[in-house]
């Protein structure tokens, strides 16, 4: 424990409001703490002056309509594993939350601190990015929506401004009859960080898939929607010079690297092989 | 920084204590609750070694400002059974041979009794998810799952 | 047939396990207490050249010690004396120890740590075996060599022109941490009147005894360690804590008050002892029937920057490296070297999971080039009694390995599985292998090792009628306390419940010896039984006990001759059993009172898009004499074969300038609930007549077989060969790639 506990402030937010004046003048947000306090016992988280969104409860519901499923800021991945309309309509979103560190990690983590924590190895952006997600930035000068697409724009760096929080993540409901695919490859088989994951999303009519959306985790420098391969394989027939032609796009596209835990090489042609798998996996 | 005032029900009894906001749980039921069953042996979230319920929810007590834990309700190891019995789930441990060195075994303990709740009946596959966060070093886990079987037949 | 042994008594320490209630060595506190913290250097080698406190610290309020504050030795006793508590002039590791820092507030401690600055002039370091075998530094000795050993049996040089078939091969293992899950801390207090007192997480308190009468002018009466609770040791923590220990000491010593250094995960992780990384060269001679005719085998280990018990490590390894194989010519020449790296120390096996992964993976590829299958080549060449082992130690006991080898395959489906395979692979993304390794393991110290401990164990009669086992042997998760009370409360004719086990505390118990090389059951069993049947003489002696009796009738007599004589306390010294002779000098003759013999069979998934491999059942038989307690034996192996499932695919240290850079349980993968396979353990007994009941040691068996086990099953999935662990996903794929194998 590297941390000089006396030296933090933390104070508690019950409502919205409150906590963006807060962040206004400077305190950055913490919500479940399953990132910021890994950082803060390992003596390298370096903001001082913190507040807690964890009691905020508007910011914990998942709600739907006719066209959107709203899931809040603080939903946790217990809760979206909990959730009939994503379980049903967003499984791969689900599925990402169950491979989320584990059972005690999933009752705290939130899927806004996965996201504002803007690490290329996270479990659910993937997911996000197939689903066209879109993510609500609120402060105390009011609010925006953007695309997920367009949230990450380096190694750790997003569009969000310091006064920023994300509030609420938009899922269109889209997904009916198409085609859904997410595997990671971690250092094990549970509670492990991503080395890649691929996340596939399609429309199938007739052996051709529309629509196409494909995503990686731990490939980038940014979690990775994949603009060229899905353009290659936009409304063509899936046979297997196609796949083979796809896996090469998908080279080019990526950009893995060697590091603590895996390499550049077998980041690839794992990558590679997920996408064959999922595309293996479309009804003919 | 100054300390807080912090109020919690823990093992059913209500505690106030002041404490720095961003304490770990983890130290502040130890040190000043002196409830020395939660253990640390990670301090990243891993081992679930510091296992507790909060709010009726597994959470490693490690990654929990002591300010989020405020008004909450807390279970740990101790408040599992009456004073001289032992609660099913201590008891199968016991002679199902789940604890060896027994440094896992209150996180475990409380995973399991997660895991119970949610399912009461688990297959061999929720039963490994669901203790998938607490790492034990001794036992192959075989005799976990041999425990967790024997209480869930309860 | 028995009334205790054998049967699943409840763990003497189950209750307080379960409740939360043990105590550990970070759950206890004293009046006055400081934190404890070391700074280390950032550097593998070079010269100290100043040492700067920072400002923005009251350094007033701190105590802090030097290599100058010490009393005494500035060194940590074990075999050879070359590690100082604390560097001086020149530092020969990363994470070596210079400076010691306490304070009452934890977290000033730990941020004082951070503001001392350490400027160290880098001296070129060397972090590999080949570099420090070609001499590339010199950065121990003349030449970097800690120890070598040469055993020899027979005449290997002439035995090639006789073989059907020469097979060579190398094989390396990487460094492995024990990751306990309690981290090494100790409590000290200090001062030159009354002594030293140590409380902590350990196996071996007499090691600590023995350790801080170097550093501190004190007479052993005056120094006490006491075992706390230990959350697992598996090798970590016997000789590690003499360090921690002497530091904290170092720190009381100075200040007057009890001081607490309890490390955090990533300290332990990157400053304390790993096993051995080795590399083996074996070259066989093999005959046109399959019979061994000579193994050449070169077995080198890195020991790090210091010596601490490479030698011994080097010395099981070496004794291991030829198996339960009969071969009328070996010779082993092995060497433990110096590196730049922390030093690396004991963990379960000690030397034989290296050099048993290279035989076993090796033998695999002799049988191949005989054209024979892998259990026909084991088969014709076991030991059997009356034969000898390589260092000439003659089998005395009925051993069937054949039976053993043929029920392993039976009990796995080996040969089934082998089948459907070899059908069911072509064509499909997941090939599936099984594969097995048959090994022996030698329980107790090394040759003369067990006489040189002259280990003393007691059991003494109380005044409330119960009976009190005096051993410094700790429990560490193994069941120490269960297992030994069952072998007293067998012997004497009482129940478990009516048998204490003392808290080892070197005031109040013998020295039985260190809780290390699977001893404890067999060799302190065997005296505490020794002490049992004393202990029920005594009482029969003076009338007190007649020859049937209740328990209430034991406890009775207790209490009524400690009324009238004052107290009963019988020990026993250790004897080696008849017709055990080991020469030290040529590294020969009887090199363990008994092996325990074991077989196990892996089967193995790999995934060839992902590369990733899965051991989806494992099987391990072992031959262990006597089994003491069903549930405890059985917990001894399916924790070892777990770890040597991590050994073998998922714990892999990764060195950057001869520092572990993954130093956190995130990034140093060990198995979970979900990764590990359903573990079958099966046990046969043959008992041996110098253990208690019959018993051997098992603790370490369990992890030499499951890597060439593991990595046999693989080369069956897949014909690759692969002879290096730990096998991540990553090296197997680039192993493949290299080799152009194309998954069919």
């Amino acid at each position: 424990m590297r941390a000089y506990v006396p030296d933090y402030d933390l104070v508690a937010s019950a409502a919205l409001s409150d906590a963006l004046a807060l962040v206004a003048e400077g305190r950055r947000p913490i919500a479940g703490g399953t990132d910021l306090m890994v950082l803060f016992e390992a003596g390298k988280l370096p903001y001082r002056r913190l507040v807690s969104l964890h009691a905020i409860a508007e910011l914990r519901e998942v709600t739907a309509n006719a066209t959107h499923v709203t899931i809040g800021a603080l939903a946790t991945y217990t809760g979206i594993q909990e959730d009939e309309i994503l379980r049903r309509e967003f499984p791969l979103l689900v599925r990402a939350a169950s491979w989320t560190g584990a059972v005690a990690t999933q009752n705290r983590g939130t899927l806004a601190g996965n996201i504002a924590n803007a690490s290329p190895a996270a479990d659910s952006p993937p997911a996000l990015l197939v689903y066209d997600a879109e993510v609500e930035l609120v402060s105390a000068r009011g609010s925006r929506w953007i695309s997920y697409a367009a949230f990450h724009t380096d190694y750790k760096v997003t569009v969000m401004q310091p006064d920023e929080i994300i509030a609420r993540i938009r899922l269109p409901r889209t997904t009916a009859g198409c085609v859904q695919y997410l595997r990671k490859v971690g250092t094990r088989r549970a509670q492990a960080i991503s080395k890649v994951a691929l996340a596939g999303l399609a429309h199938v009519a007739d052996g051709k898939l529309s629509r196409i959306r494909i995503a990686l985790a731990s490939v980038a420098p940014v979690p990775l929607r994949c603009l060229e391969t899905e353009r290659l394989l936009e409304r063509r027939r899936i046979d297997s010079a196609l796949i083979q032609d796809s896996r090469e796009v998908l080279s080019g596209e990526i950009a893995p690297i060697d590091d603590i835990r895996s390499t550049r090489d077998y980041r690839s042609e794992v990558a590679r092989n997920l996408l064959a798998e999922f595309l293996e996996s479309v009804p003919s | 920084m100054a300390k807080v005032a912090i109020e919690f029900r823990l093992n059913g009894v209500a505690r106030k204590l002041e404490a720095y906001p961003m304490e770990r749980l983890l130290d502040v039921l130890r040190e000043q609750c002196g409830l020395t069953g939660t253990k640390e042996g990670c301090g990243e979230g891993e081992c679930g070694a510091c296992s507790v319920l909060m709010d009726g929810q597994l959470v490693n007590s490690c990654l929990v400002p002591v300010l989020q834990a405020h008004r909450a309700e807390i279970l740990t190891i101790e408040g599992l059974a009456a004073v001289a019995e032992l609660h099913a789930l201590q008891a199968a441990f016991a002679s199902a041979g789940g604890a060896q060195c027994g440094i896992c075994t209150p996180g475990m303990i409380l995973a399991t009794l997660q895991l119970l709740e949610r399912a009461p009946h688990p297959t061999d596959e929720q039963i490994r998810e669901g203790l998938a966060g607490n790492l034990c070093r001794c036992t192959g886990y075989q005799k976990i799952f041999d425990a967790v079987r024997e209480a869930s037949r309860v | 047939m028995f009334h205790t042994v054998g049967k699943p008594v409840l763990r003497k320490e189950a209750h307080a396990k379960v409740t939360g209630a043990a105590k550990y060595v970070d759950d206890f506190s004293l009046p006055g207490m400081l934190y404890g913290v070391t700074v280390r250097s950032p550097v593998a080698r070079g010269r100290i050249r100043n040492i700067e406190f920072l400002p923005g610290i009251p350094w007033d309020e701190f105590i802090i010690v030097t290599a100058k504050d010490i009393p005494g030795e500035n060194c940590v006793a074990l075999i050879v004396d070359d590690q100082p508590y604390l560097a001086a002039e020149y530092v020969n590791h990363p994470e070596e120890p210079v400076v010691l820092l306490a304070h009452p507030n934890k977290y000033l401690t730990e941020k004082a740590r951070g503001a001392v600055r350490l400027d160290i002039e880098p001296m070129p370091a060397i972090f590999t075996l080949e570099d420090a075998l070609a001499k590339k530094e010199i950065v121990w000795g003349d030449d970097n060599v800690f120890k070598t050993f040469l055993v020899e049996k027979g005449n290997v040089d002439v035995a090639w022109s006789d073989a059907a078939h020469l097979v060579e091969g190398e094989y390396r293992t990487g460094a492995q941490e024990q990751l306990y899950i309690e981290t090494n801390g100790v409590v000290a207090r200090a001062n030159p009147e009354d002594g030293i007192t140590i409380w902590g997480s350990m196996q071996c308190p007499y090691y600590v005894h023995k350790a801080l009468l170097k550093p501190f002018p004190l007479p052993p009466e005056k120094i006490r360690v006491i075992q706390m609770e230990t959350g697992g040791g598996f090798g970590g923590k016997e000789e590690y804590p003499s360090m921690i220990a002497g530091h904290a000491a170092l720190l009381a010593w100075k200040s007057g008050r009890p001081v607490k250094m309890v490390y955090d995960r990533a300290e332990d992780m990157v400053a304390t002892t790993k096993r051995h990384p080795s590399r083996t060269k074996i070259k066989t001679a093999v005959s046109r029937e399959g019979k061994l005719l000579a193994l050449d085998i070169e077995f080198d280990i890195d020991g790090g920057a210091y010596a601490t018990l490479s030698s011994v490590v080097l010395s099981r390894g070496t004794i291991h490296a030829a198996g339960p194989y009969l071969c009328p010519n070996v010779r082993i020449r092995s060497r433990a070297v110096a590196t730049n790296a922390p030093p690396h120390g004991a963990f379960r096996g000690f030397g034989a999971p290296q050099s048993i992964f290279a035989l076993e993976r090796h033998l695999n590829k002799v049988a191949r080039v005989a054209g024979l299958p892998p259990e026909e080549l084991r088969g014709r060449n076991f030991l059997h009694r009356g034969e000898t082992t390589a260092t000439g130690q003659e089998i005395h006991e009925d051993v069937n390995l054949e039976a053993l080898l043929s029920r392993g395959l039976e009990l796995s489906c080996y040969h089934a599985k082998r089948r459907e395979f070899a059908q069911s692979n072509p064509g499909s993304r997941i090939k599936r292998g099984i594969g097995f390794a048959s090994f022996m393991h030698g329980a107790g110290f090394t040759g003369s090792g067990e006489r040189y401990l002259q280990s003393v164990a007691a059991i003494e009669a109380t005044r409330e009628g119960r009976v009190r086992i005096l051993v410094s042997s700790t429990e560490i998760g193994q069941g120490t306390n269960t297992i030994l009370a069952q072998i007293a409360a067998e012997t004497l004719g009482i129940d478990c419940a009516d048998i204490e086990v003392a808290q080892p505390d070197t005031a109040q118990v013998p020295n039985s010896g260190p809780t290390v090389a699977s001893r404890t059951c067999m060799v302190v069993g065997r005296l505490i039984e020794t002490c049992a049947i004393g202990l029920k003489q005594a009482l029969s002696k003076v009338g007190l006990l007649g020859t049937g009796y209740s328990r209430s009738d034991f406890a009775a007599a207790c209490t009524r001759y400690v009324d009238q004589f004052g107290g009963l306390k019988i020990s026993s010294q250790y004897q080696a059993p008849p017709g055990v002779y080991w020469d030290d000098d040529a590294y020969r003759g009887d090199a363990y009172g008994a092996f325990a013999w074991a077989v196990c069979v892996a089967e193995v998934a790999v995934d060839t898009s992902t590369f990733e491999i899965r051991v989806n059942d494992f099987t391990a038989l072992q031959e262990v004499g006597r089994v003491i307690h069903p549930v405890l034996a059985a917990g001894q192996i399916e924790g070892g074969v777990a770890q040597g499932i991590g050994y073998a695919l998922y714990e892999n240290v990764v060195w950057r300038d001869g520092r572990m850079a993954n130093g956190q349980m995130t990034n140093y993968i060990m198995p979970t609930s979900v990764d590990v396979p359903r573990i079958r353990v099966f046990f046969e007994e043959t008992p041996y007549t110098y253990g208690p009941l019959g018993a051997k040691g098992i603790g370490e068996l369990p992890i030499d077989g499951p890597a060439p086990a593991i990595l046999n099953a693989i080369e069956n999935a897949l014909g690759v060969e692969v002879n290096e662990i730990p096998l991540m996903p990553e090296m197997l794929f680039a192993t493949m790639a290299r080799e152009e194998v194309t998954i069919g």
